[in-house]
């Protein structure tokens, strides 16, 4: 049976303004950022996260078009890298509201990455949700400080010659009590790890390991799985990103060539040390 | 066996095929394409068996549109969660008040700096964050001690463009707000003043003014961010610039230059200089004082007014206004319209004409001596008390020369200056750069000007401006 009215098949409605009820949204088919707004909404109907009094603080690029503007909450959608400095100033402002950025990896950690590491330094009451698609994704797929080495990009045709950051270990170093790592091949494991983010008293950071069909896929897709004809470029990103990620509990018991390449994901606290 | 399910999926806002993921991720192929596109060209997707579900919830936690809801079988569509719906709204009474000053009154001896962030203080600011830079610095070392005595916030960030970033986070959450520094600082946070700009914020921005591009002499005066302050963030739209020229007026133009930001929801500059920042003079604080705050509701339409050149209310964050704040371009409740030519036009013309149709309520400037002068000298900030000087003894030999002091520096005083400088023999313009103001003040007099240039990092010598008058030798 398939019904067609809009409302009823956004069981998260109330989340949402009324105009993104009507209308998809601008994200490319099969964005990996759609998969995590799904978890966070869902994360935050749990939980539940008051929306009446949340700010959500986004950057630029297409993990800040997340919340803004789609969520019937405050919105303060900023200047480029800039996001962790205005939610700073709006949670130090207003400490009665929840602070919560969500942001690309572009906006975050490349041009960001001087505000992110000294908001974990200070462990300065915000959430910081860092959507890594892996590059540059609004400006047509540019490498970023995230892009992993070797992968191609706009920008390095020939394969990215550098290594990439390890957010997890850069804002745990910095001093950030609370970080964690998820895919959004893992929805159910990544809307839970954003409710434990969310559950944090402090600084929290999670590294959302997101995917881009459309410049991070096409261009390599060498790298993915070999799918069959009927299988999306998405659906062979996510094949790809659950083969790569292991829970870093399993890991522990693997051997180092076992473990070569894996991408960790779960939760780090700041008094374990670095992962 | 299974219990059944029913699969709702909103075609309307499926991506369709390139996508996907429903049908890959479901394991009882409930899913398949549609058998004809959509207006938009798109084939969606349809849960067209949906008896096969197995109720696994694969499909509706993968999907990136939220397009897709599994419920049992004879069961309603989930529930969307409850809102707890705003906080109760305060409603403080907006506009013009006046409220006793927080420093008892009487005259005090400080710093300009010292007296610019008492003058904050007593405007209500109640929000810092900065930078440490020669030579604004105390200024920060002042509210640092004097904030958190008031309940204010003071934050020392990690560079400038995180300092104006707090400061315009700060205003959404209610606050007023400000920062300062020089111009190394200023040239960092010029993007997000642009920001400002674009989304109506009010806050204080205060450059005390040093001596050269890029580090320069960092100790040593100069007036060389008069362009900066108005073009220097890209784009070009309107904003406000104060020059204090003394101690009393750092904290009075500092006060000022809150209730301009509040009343045009516009960043205002304070262009102070060094010599003005590390002057030690006697204050007289009045018993009261004068202050704007802010316009908060009706909260429908923050962004837009009726008028072609009106200041919409501004709501803060936590009030139930839902804020859609963007530098992007965007319609009046914040929608982002970033392909769409009326509202561009709309909006640039709007952020320029509050400022310039209201400029009867921001000039702000003095006169010297202008009855009979013949020759006019235009000056501004420090520089404009050498010129002062220099005019009083040149009076006492005998000489027809006067002063237009300008205190509001942007938007231009047109037609002060236009209707102060016509019909002279001669308009002087002495300041500490290559001639910034003596470029505005012929535009806007139409007239030949003389530019006195001074830019050796020292203060406005007013013996040479002196001689000048006197001798015709610069």
């Amino acid at each position: 049976m398939v019904t067609m009215t809009a409302t009823s098949a956004y069981p998260l409605a109330s989340l949402l303004r009324q105009a993104y009820l009507r209308q998809s949204t601008a994200f490319c088919p099969g964005c990996g950022h759609g998969i995590f707004m799904n978890a966070f909404l869902r994360a935050a109907a749990v939980l539940p996260l008051d929306f009446d009094r949340t700010v959500f603080v986004s950057g630029i690029g297409c993990g800040a078009w997340v919340p803004s503007p789609h969520f019937l909450a405050d919105t303060l959608h900023v200047t480029h890298g800039r996001a962790v400095a205005f939610a700073a100033g709006v949670q130090r402002a207003r400490p009665d509201l929840n602070v919560i950025v969500i942001s690309g990896d572009g906006d975050l950690a490349t041009i960001g990455g001087n505000h992110l590491i000294h908001a974990a330094r200070r462990q300065t009451s915000i959430k910081v949700f860092c959507l890594n698609n892996w590059l540059f994704g609004m400006t047509g797929g540019q490498v970023s400080a995230t892009t992993p080495r070797h992968a191609r990009t706009a920008t390095t045709p020939a394969g990215n010659p550098d290594p990439p950051f390890d957010l997890v270990r850069l804002v745990l170093g910095a001093g950030a009590p609370f970080a964690a790592r998820w895919p959004v091949s893992l929805p159910r494991q990544l809307a839970r790890g954003i409710e434990h983010a969310l559950r944090e008293p402090g600084f929290a950071f999670v590294e959302v390991l997101s995917i881009c069909p459309t410049h991070f896929g096409r261009i390599n897709e060498a790298l993915l799985p070999a799918g069959e004809a009927s299988q999306s470029i998405p659906w062979r990103m996510l094949e790809w990103l659950r083969r790569q990620c292991i829970e870093r509990e399993k890991a522990a018991a693997l051997s180092p060539e076992e473990r070569a390449g894996k991408i960790l994901i779960g939760e780090w606290r700041g008094e374990e040390g670095w992962p | 066996m299974p219990k059944p399910h029913r699969v709702i999926l909103d075609e309307s806002l499926c991506k369709g095929q390139a996508c996907a993921l429903c049908a890959q991720t479901c394991p009882a192929g409930v899913f398949r394409p549609a058998d004809r596109p959509t207006p938009q060209g798109i084939v969606p997707m349809q849960a067209a068996f949906p008896e096969q579900c197995i109720g696994c919830h694969q499909c509706d936690q993968l999907c990136p549109e939220l397009a897709i809801d599994v419920v049992p079988a004879g069961a309603l569509p989930t529930p969307p969660p409850p809102r707890a719906g705003p906080l109760p709204r305060p409603n403080p009474m907006g506009g013009w008040q006046e409220s006793p000053a927080l420093l008892p009154p009487g005259t005090y001896f400080m710093s300009g700096n010292e007296a610019c962030a008492e003058g904050a203080l007593a405007a209500g600011c109640r929000f810092y964050a900065g930078y440490p830079i020669t030579p604004s610095s105390e200024i920060m070392v002042h509210m640092a001690q004097r904030l958190p005595e008031l309940g204010g916030n003071f934050m020392q960030m990690e560079d400038e463009l995180g300092s104006i970033a707090a400061v315009i986070g700060a205003a959404w959450g209610g606050l007023k707000a400000m920062t300062a520094t020089s111009g190394p600082g200023i040239s960092l946070m010029l993007e997000n003043i642009g920001y400002a700009i674009m989304t109506e914020t009010p806050c204080v921005i205060v450059d005390v003014q040093r001596a050269g591009p890029s580090t320069g002499q960092a100790s040593r005066p100069a007036q060389g961010d008069i362009m900066q302050a108005r073009w220097g963030t890209h784009g070009g739209v309107d904003l406000i610039a104060l020059a204090p020229w003394s101690v009393q007026e750092m904290y009075e133009l500092t006060i000022r230059a809150f209730n301009l930001a509040e009343r045009f929801r516009v960043p205002v500059f304070l262009l102070a200089d060094e010599i003005v920042g590390h002057l030690y003079e006697t204050v007289t604080i009045p018993p009261a004082v004068r202050t704007f705050e802010r316009l908060r509701w009706p909260q429908d339409m923050p962004f837009d007014t009726p008028e072609p050149d009106g200041v919409p209310p501004m709501p803060a964050f936590g009030e139930g206004a839902y804020l859609l704040v963007t530098g992007s371009t965007h319609d009046g409740r914040g929608y982002r319209r970033t392909t769409d030519a009326a509202v561009q036009d709309r909006l640039m013309r709007r952020l320029s004409a509050k400022i310039r149709r209201h400029q009867d309520e921001i000039d702000d400037w003095e006169e010297h001596f202008l009855e009979d002068a013949e020759r006019v000298l235009v000056a501004c900030g420090s520089a404009a008390r050498s010129a002062l000087w220099a005019v009083q003894q040149a009076r006492r030999q005998g000489r027809t020369v006067g002063l237009l002091r300008l205190k509001s520096l942007w938007p231009f005083p047109d037609e002060v200056v236009a209707s102060r400088c016509g019909g002279r023999r001669e308009i002087i313009v002495p300041e500490m750069n290559l001639g910034q103001l003596a470029g505005e003040v012929r535009r806007a007099a139409g007239v030949p000007v003389t530019s006195l240039i001074q830019v050796a990092g020292e203060p406005m010598d007013p013996r040479r401006i002196l001689a000048y008058l006197l001798e015709g030798n610069w």
